[in-house]
């Protein structure tokens, strides 16, 4: 069977003083039906990766395949079978929502009636409305319903919830959920880990133009080894400061951190660590002000392989 | 639209799936139109505003049934009967607009613009008439010597030769002529420029650009569309000038309907091709503004819209007519008032032609789509 996309080392370098090297050796496979997620903070590569997919821009080095084809030489069949939705497209405020989406049907060979696109995206009783009058979330679902005219095989939608309130938000995750029951390859960027561990069946963390880490949202969360996360602080009483490092041998804890006053254990078993780790404070004299237990996300992935936080792209102090 | 074939009847909704054609260049040019139209600013300024510059002109420049001349004549110094002949010997002559005042007046209105000449007629018998004005002005030149006539001939001079004067005014010869095809011209140029580029940078900052590329759309559709729904939105701009120019001064067009038409369909298509080489890289609409406001100032003042051309010296005359923009006006003209034919303009044609060609050729060759 074909992989959707193939990407094999791919290198993206922007020209200038310093060069700037957005994509570094970056390798992805999505397989035909799934649908895959691009994870990773602002700066990632998550867009020069998908625009380059998309033949919007060329790789400085490396391989692409898109549906087995090539950009460069499959140009025109490429285009035919992909439906894609900028990070951010302003489309002509003035033109009605199905002027809109029949002016960008007539650019495909076949596809769907427009009508019908309306109807997927539940715009139905926008359908005559000026896109200046849409909200943020319409506007959104428009930007897919452009992508989808085409009948496409294969979505690539760059941030498609980004900047939506969540009910919108909710909304789109609908709709693509819903093309990818019906057999479409679905490939989209976020930052929101609670998004890409709902939405989509594999994810690629990147960073620093790299995939640092892909699998399953549940198997990436697995590989932390506790799939709980134990969160405390504790009163400042005048005691050392404990360190991290001193509970790392607790048993059932594979890994322990210390993000400013807040100590942060994944754990296996919360039943076998949380009495070892009451016992540990009490000999050493530490109070608790404060322990939640929940599971472990994909923000706990990626703070653990970077030690960064998702959404913040800097490093801690 | 075809809310009827719902997902109840699929194989309908299939059916006209199948049946419905879709027409990329159509769809772009209305979908251009409709943008067009549903923009009150831009109608005013494509359709208003040249109707506005024929109107406010027409009226600042209108011919006026006879200019008259008005002449101050100094009281103090001047014998009485003197300054009573004068005045009655101008005011039998309409054309004459007679003052007298004191000296300080005089010399005040005359310096500030408001008479062309002043009258000191002579303190005692056998005195000279004196007259007072600035050479430079045109005008006052003109009141000298119509006002010396006048008073030397009510003296008792007798002109020798036999005269005869015939006046001659019709449609063809006033500014309002002289002005109107220049309107024309360079409402061709300002919807060229703005019409073309400024509508293309602005798609490329929304992404539109970048969008519709990623799309099967072919290229050659894409820059069709925009110049054809240029052509097209020329139409009424043009046709509502020269009507108006029609119905309110008279101007009349005298050569071939045809050979205007290609004219108009020339000057445009080669200022939509200088549009899109304007755009081409552009990537603000500031830069985009800047750029098309130093390509239209030169021809404003230099291709002879609004006086002509040749005022300017002749060692600067080569680069003037190698601007798009003259021979253009110059062609517009040729036809509309001397009823040129094709053949006479084909230095005008072919410099425009030109142009054309060569913006399109660089446009397309430096066009950037993101």
């Amino acid at each position: 069977m074909i992989a959707a996309i193939r990407c094999i080392n791919l290198v993206k370098r922007y020209e200038g003083r310093p060069p700037v090297e957005a994509v570094r050796g970056l390798d992805l496979t999505v397989a035909s039906g799934e649908c895959f997620g691009l994870l990773g903070p602002n700066g990632a590569g998550k867009t020069t990766t998908i625009e380059i997919i998309e033949g919007l821009s060329e790789p400085t080095a490396g391989d692409v395949e898109v549906l087995g084809m090539r950009w460069g030489r499959d140009d025109a069949a490429i285009k035919e079978r992909i439906g894609i939705s900028l990070q951010e497209t302003r489309l002509s405020e003035k033109l009605q929502v199905d002027e809109t989406l029949t002016l960008f049907r007539s650019f495909y060979r076949s596809g769907l009636d427009p009508d019908e696109v309306i109807r997927r995206v539940s715009l139905e009783e926008k359908a005559t409305t000026r896109v200046g009058k849409l909200s943020g979330g319409q506007r959104q679902r428009l930007a897919v319903a452009c992508a989808l005219v085409g009948d496409p095989d294969l979505l690539l939608l760059d941030e498609p919830t980004t900047g939506l309130d969540p009910q919108s938000r909710r909304q789109l995750w609908d709709l693509i959920r819903a093309l990818r029951a019906q057999g479409r390859t679905v490939l989209l960027t976020t930052h929101y880990m609670d998004e890409a561990e709902r939405l989509c069946d594999r994810v690629a963390v990147v960073d620093h133009g790299q995939v640092i880490a892909q699998g399953t949202p549940r198997q990436l969360i697995a590989e932390l080894g506790g799939e709980h996360i134990v969160e405390f602080t504790l009163d400042a009483d005048g005691r050392p400061p404990l360190e991290a490092t001193d509970l790392a041998d607790l048993p059932a804890v594979y890994s322990a951190r210390k993000d400013a006053d807040q100590f942060c254990l994944s754990v296996a078993e919360p039943h076998v660590a949380l009495p070892a780790l009451l016992e540990r404070l009490r000999q050493t004299g530490h109070r608790l002000a404060g322990l939640t237990t929940r599971h472990a996300s994909l923000e706990d992935v990626f703070v653990t392989l970077t030690g960064r936080h998702l959404r913040d792209g800097e490093a801690p102090p | 639209m075809n809310h009827e074939f719902d997902s109840t009847t699929p194989g309908i909704a299939k059916a006209s799936l199948a049946s419905r054609r879709y027409w990329p260049l159509g769809q772009l040019i209305l979908a251009r139109l409709r943008e067009f139209y549903r923009e009150p600013e831009a109608i005013f300024w494509v359709y208003g505003f040249p109707i506005l510059m024929v109107v406010a002109l027409g009226i600042a420049f209108r011919n006026k049934p006879a200019e008259q001349i008005v002449v101050d004549v100094q009281q103090e110094g001047a014998e009485q009967a003197k300054v009573q002949f004068v005045r009655d010997t101008l005011q039998k002559n309409k054309i004459f607009k007679v003052q007298v005042n004191d000296s300080a007046r005089c010399r005040l209105r005359l310096r500030t613009g408001k008479t062309a000449l002043v009258v000191v007629p002579p303190s005692s018998a056998g005195g000279a008439y004196e007259y007072i004005f600035d050479p430079t002005r045109e005008e006052s030149r003109l009141a000298q010597g119509q006002v010396d006539d006048a008073l030397q001939r009510a003296a008792g001079r007798v002109d020798p030769l036999p005269i005869r004067i015939q006046t001659m005014q019709e449609p063809g010869g006033r500014y309002i002529d002289f002005l109107v095809p220049g309107l024309l011209g360079m409402s061709l140029m300002g919807g060229g420029l703005w019409g073309v580029g400024f509508v293309i940078v602005d798609m490329r900052i929304r992404k539109v650009l970048k969008r519709f590329l990623a799309t099967p759309m072919r290229k050659s559709d894409f820059l069709l569309g925009i110049l054809l729904s240029r052509l097209l939105f020329m139409v009424p701009e043009i046709f509502v000038l020269l009507l108006f120019a029609w119905l309110a001064f008279g101007v009349v067009i005298q050569g071939s309907l045809l050979v205007l038409v290609i004219l108009i369909l020339l000057g445009a298509l080669t200022f939509a091709g200088i549009g899109l080489l304007v755009a081409s890289r552009a990537k603000t609409l500031e830069a985009v503004s800047g750029l098309m406001n130093l390509v239209m100032l030169p021809m404003w003042v230099l291709s002879g819209i609004f006086f002509s051309s040749e005022r300017f010296p002749e060692a600067m005359q080569p680069f003037i007519q190698a601007l798009p923009l003259t021979p253009l006006n110059d062609a517009l003209r040729a036809v509309i008032l001397e009823g040129a034919s094709l053949p006479q303009l084909w230095p005008q044609t072919a410099i425009l032609g030109s142009w054309a060609v060569g913006s399109f050729v660089l446009a397309l060759r430096w066009f950037r789509w993101n």
